[in-house]
This record gives C-alpha cells, sequence and structure tokens, in this order.
C-alpha cells in the first residue's frame, strides 16, 4: 500500500515566476524510506510543506495514509509527525516543558504527557538534559528533542525536513542512529536531504528533484546503474598524465575525465577488474608507476550530475519558497 | 472545548516562559515605571493642569494607555520570533484549533498586562496619583485598559505574521504606535495642536481611552473636547465602538494569515 501519495503537484510564486513545484509525483510504500535528494532551491521544503498541511499547493493531489491532504487536513494532522531543518521548539523553556506542552497539544492528559515525555527523553538519551533551557542543548541536542517532539503520538508518517543540515559529523551519525532505529519501528518516512551519502544510508528508495519535480527515482543501486557502470581512476605524477590517460583510452573506450588538480584520470569501464588489471599492466609496461589506482562505484554525486548536466548547485529559489512572496519583492 | 484549552496550553506557555526568565518581567514593568517617574517630575512641574492633584492625575490614565497600545509590540516580536524558530510550522502541523495559537498569544500577553498595570499603578500611587471614584469604577477603569491591550494585540499578531524578522517588528510596531500615542491627550492638551492635528487627536482611539480612563477614575478630562465633538462628549462609547471594531477586523484577519503563513 502506498502511504504518501503526491501526484502533479503545482507551485508558484511571484505570478507564476517562480516555479517551486513543477509537477511534482511521488510515493512511499507503507513502511519504507523515501530520500528526496536535491540540491537547495529544487523544491524539496516545498514538498514537505504540501504533505504536511503546511501549504496548499497550486494544484494537484497529495493524500497520506488515505487521507486527502488538501481536502482533510486535520485528520492527516493527527496522524504525522513532522521535524524541519530548524530545531522548531521553544527555546526558553526546558526540554521537559517542550515535551510537555507539545504532548498536551496533542490532546494526551497531563499524565500521558508525562508519560510519554519520560519515555521520549530515555529513547532519545536526553534526560539528564531534560531540566534545562533549550538554548544550553548542543545543535545535535537540539535535533533530537525536536526529534522527539515530532513523535509524542507515535505517527504513522513522519516527515523529517533536512534532519542532519548543520550538525557536525558526530551529530550526524548520532541522528542517523536514531532514524535508523525508528525505521525499524515500521514508521513510514519521507526525509529531505542534499546530502548524498545520507539518502544513499537511510532511504529505501530515493527520488531525486530539480526544479521542483522528480527527475529520476528508483534505489540507490538502480540509481547508480543508470549512470553507467564502475569507473577506474587513476592518479598518477604530472609527468605520466598524458601517457596515462592513452592508457585509460585504450582500456575504457568511454568519454574520459582528466583533473589536471587532483591528476586523477578516470572513465567508465565495462569489465570491472579486467580492465583494472589490463591497466595496471600496461602502466607498467611504461614504468609508469601510479600514485593511486582503483575502482569507483559511481556515488550519488555522479548521479546527480548525469541525471541533471549539473553538479547539486545551491539557489536562492528554495528560500524564496519557503518564505513566499515577501522574499521576492 | 478544544480551541480554548489548545489557547490555553499555548498561554501558559508564555506564562511558563516568563517563570523560567523572570526578567522578561522585569524589563516589561521597568520601561512603563520609567516613563511614570519621568513624565512625572520632567513634565509634572511646567504643566499647569487647573485640577486638584495636579498633573499625575492626568498623567496616569495617558501612560496606562500608552502602554497598553504598547502590548502590540509584544505580541508581533514574539510571533515573529516563533515563526522564524519554526515554530509556528510545528504548531499548524498539530491538530490544534486553527485559531488556538493567536489567541493563546494574545491571552498570554494580556495576562502579562495585569502584572505591568499593576507595577505601574502602585508607581503612580507612590508618586501621588489617587483616583477618586471608587473601587467599583477604578476596577472597571483596569479592566477597560485589559481589553483595549487584548484589541490592539491583535493588530500585533497581524503585523508579527506579515514580516520576516524580529527588528523590522520592531520597528514596524514602533512606528504604528508611536503616533498615535503622542497625537492624543495623553500627555498634553489637544488644544494646542494645529487645527487638523486636533481633529484626528479628538477622534484617535488613544483619546477616547485616555478621556474614558479620565472618567473612570473619577476626573474631568480637560485635555481636549474643546470641539465638543462626538468622540470627546462620549469618550466611554466611542472606546468600546473602536474595540469592537478593532477585534472584528483584526482578529479574522489575523487567523487567515496565521493559517496561510509561508514559514
Amino acid at each position: 500500500m502506498k502511504t504518501i501519495i503526491a501526484e502533479d503537484l503545482h507551485k508558484s510564486y511571484n505570478k507564476g515566476s517562480v516555479k517551486a513545484l513543477d509537477g511534482l509525483n511521488l510515493d512511499v510504500e507503507e513502511g519504507t524510506v523515501l530520500g528526496v535528494l536535491g540540491p537547495n532551491g529544487a523544491g524539496k521544503t516545498t514538498t514537505v510543506r504540501v504533505l504536511a498541511t503546511l501549504l496548499m499547493p497550486d494544484s494537484g493531489r497529495a493524500t497520506v495514509a488515505g487521507i486527502d491532504v488538501l481536502k482533510n487536513p486535520d485528520e492527516v494532522r493527527k496522524i504525522i509527525g513532522l521535524s524541519g531543518q530548524y530545531a522548531a521548539v521553544d527555546e526558553t523553556l526546558t526540554g521537559w516543558d517542550n515535551l510537555i506542552m507539545f504532548g498536551r497539544l496533542y490532546h494526551l492528559s497531563a499524565k500521558q504527557a508525562k508519560e510519554r515525555a519520560v519515555e521520549l527523553l530515555e529513547q532519545f538519551s536526553l534526560t539528564d538534559s531534560a531540566k534545562r533551557p533549550i538554548r544550553t542543548y548542543s545543535g545535535g541536542m537540539r535535533r533530537r528533542l525536536d526529534l522527539a517532539a515530532s513523535l509524542i503520538v507515535k505517527p504513522k508518517v513522519l516527515f523529517l525536513d533536512e534532519p542532519t543540515t548543520g550538525l557536525d559529523p558526530r551529530g550526524r551519525q548520532d541522528m542517523w542512529g536514531v532514524i535508523n532505529e525508528l525505521v525499524k519501528g515500521g514508521v513510514t518516512l519521507l526525509l529531505t536531504t542534499q546530502y548524498l551519502e545520507e539518502a544513499d544510508h537511510l532511504a529505501d528508495e530515493i527520488a531525486v528533484i530539480d526544479h521542483g519535480r522528480v527527475i529520476a527515482r528508483g534505489t540507490s543501486d538502480t540509481l547508480k546503474k543508470q549512470v553507467g557502470g564502475e569507473r577506474l581512476e587513476i592518479v598518477v605524477e604530472n609527468q605520466h598524465m598524458a601517457a596515462t590517460r592513452e592508457i585509460v583510452a585504450k582500456v575504457s573506450g568511454g568519454a574520459i575525465n582528466v583533473d589536471e588538480g587532483l591528476r586523477q584520470i578516470s572513465a567508465p569501464v565495462t569489465t570491472g577488474s579486467k580492465a583494472l588489471i589490463e591497466a595496471a599492466k600496461l602502466l607498467d609496461e611504461k614504468g609508469i608507476h601510479p600514485l593511486d589506482i582503483g575502482l569507483k562505484r559511481p556515488s550519488l554525486d555522479d548521479v546527480f550530475l548525469s541525471l541533471t548536466g549539473h553538479v547539486a548547485e545551491e539557489k536562492k529559489d528554495e528560500d524564496l519558497a519557503s518564505t513566499g512572496k515577501k522574499r521576492g519583492r | 472545548m478544544n480551541a480554548i484549552s489548545d489557547a490555553l496550553i499555548i498561554t501558559k506557555r508564555q506564562l511558563l516562559q516568563l517563570a523560567r526568565v523572570p526578567e522578561l518581567i522585569l524589563f516589561s514593568i521597568i520601561q512603563p515605571i520609567m516613563f511614570v517617574l519621568l513624565f512625572r517630575y520632567v513634565f509634572g512641574g511646567s504643566i499647569d493642569t487647573g485640577q486638584p492633584g495636579g498633573y499625575v492625575q492626568l498623567l496616569m490614565p495617558g501612560i496606562f494607555v500608552q502602554t497598553v497600545a504598547f502590548t502590540l509590540a509584544g505580541t508581533a516580536v514574539g510571533l515573529t520570533a516563533d515563526m522564524q524558530k519554526g515554530l509556528i510550522s510545528r504548531f499548524r502541523s498539530l491538530p490544534i484549533s486553527r485559531s488556538a495559537v493567536v489567541f493563546g498569544r494574545t491571552l498570554g500577553d494580556g495576562a502579562l498586562n495585569v502584572v505591568v498595570l499593576l507595577a505601574m499603578g502602585i508607581t503612580g500611587y507612590v508618586v501621588g496619583w489617587r483616583p477618586t471614584s471608587g473601587l467599583l469604577s477604578v476596577t472597571l477603569g483596569f479592566v477597560f485598559l485589559l481589553v483595549f491591550g487584548f484589541a490592539m494585540s491583535w493588530i500585533g499578531v497581524l503585523i508579527g505574521l506579515s514580516v520576516r524578522e524580529e527588528r523590522v517588528a520592531t520597528n514596524a510596531t514602533f512606528i504604528a504606535v508611536f503616533p498615535l500615542t503622542f497625537l492624543s491627550n495623553a500627555f498634553a492638551p489637544t488644544t494646542g495642536m494645529p487645527r487638523p492635528l486636533q481633529y484626528i487627536a479628538e477622534w484617535n482611539p488613544v483619546s477616547t481611552m485616555v478621556a474614558g480612563c479620565r472618567e473612570l477614575f473619577g476626573l474631568k478630562n480637560e485635555f481636549g473636547a474643546t470641539a465638543g465633538s462626538f468622540p470627546s462628549d462620549n469618550p466611554l462609547l466611542m472606546s468600546v465602538i473602536y474595540m469592537i471594531l478593532i477585534m472584528a477586523v483584526f482578529i479574522p484577519l489575523s487567523v487567515r494569515k496565521y493559517n496561510r503563513v509561508s514559514k
């Protein structure tokens, strides 16, 4: 069963001059994780805001757990959790205060709200800091508390909008651990990210979006295959660059990429390790000793590059999209 | 019923903030008290009111009204901050009443006004303010002030949800309220103003509120009313009309805005 469905969503700002969503389609199978991957301004946040009932699209249809998001937003709000890139909690209050407040807003009784707060603080290793104001928390702690607040009523569907943006590597690792635990619990998760590694790590399926529409989707493996198989990469000293390029041309037959700065020559190969051995042999015959040589499966960066023809560039449109018309003035 | 209990949870959040950071209350009180003392002693000596008890009797209602009018600044800045931090989005993703957050906020700001007015009243008393109308009228006067603050707060909701930065909210509300409080009978007689300004001052809700409160605190309003205009003759009635008008316009607009904020 598809728990999240978005069909042909359109949303534009500034009288149509900025298209945040341009016919976006996606769906998420129950109990799975969809990673929505794209650069800033691709429409990730706008997508989440539409699905989480915060924004009306200009046209299109969306359902969450079978409920029409546009017609019955109140019903949708009862079963979703949303955690964004900003830690949307009251920084003046303590972690405990925040969880109680949100618990009460989810219409738990005072007693239930307290019990749930105790559980969540424990689950997210925040028990010791429960009585401290949020503004004294580290970035990672804030983000965990924010996530905890979105899990108060054990939502069926969870939206995480760039859950690790701005976290240090350790904070990111912690967050990944927490998210993986949640997914084991059976929640359906839509997560946006601009980190290709993150989508690779957390998501069952990945939807790559650019300019407000999905330009490719599939598992990380299928996407990588779409780009082509493995690449042979050789790093040599400067004086051997030209000779090495010739060798790679013999082995590969595909488009050769030369990175002068990295002194790296790379090209797609179809024969895997055979190509690697062949190249090594030819280098040896010429007396060239590579500084590095190996086969690399394409990264999602490569996927993005080959799908869009440009690297995952930053645009300002996402800001524009998320703050609406005001910023356009 | 959920709409009310949801709003009260938001109000409680605000009161909890005051409890967690008592400086918030302290600084909400210091400014109005400072105004009372400054006006009382800086202008008080040079303005002859011709009434028993002197300038402070006329000043206090003026400064009460000014203070509650500025409630909208606190409301606006608070909401802009919530919006910037993503809290408004989080609230909007919850299954709560669509008006709970803004009602809770205006009620919370109203509650803070109770403390502020009390502190000002005590300060006023210390520097010579003596309402002469009896407990009932004085209480009614304060209720009047609180409702006016509540009404003004709704203008603050609209401003707060319409700007993107706290600093803009601060400046926008200052520009909105400051002329309103000075183009009035709150601190000086309107009779000294150029004729066109006098009309504006007489119809200004701040003036009718001030005149109404002076009445309720047992004074004749000597700081205007020369034109014999309707608002000067019926300040209480006119104030009630203004409060109803403000709320009738700004509550629906604010709730609508809240449900459409893009951040």
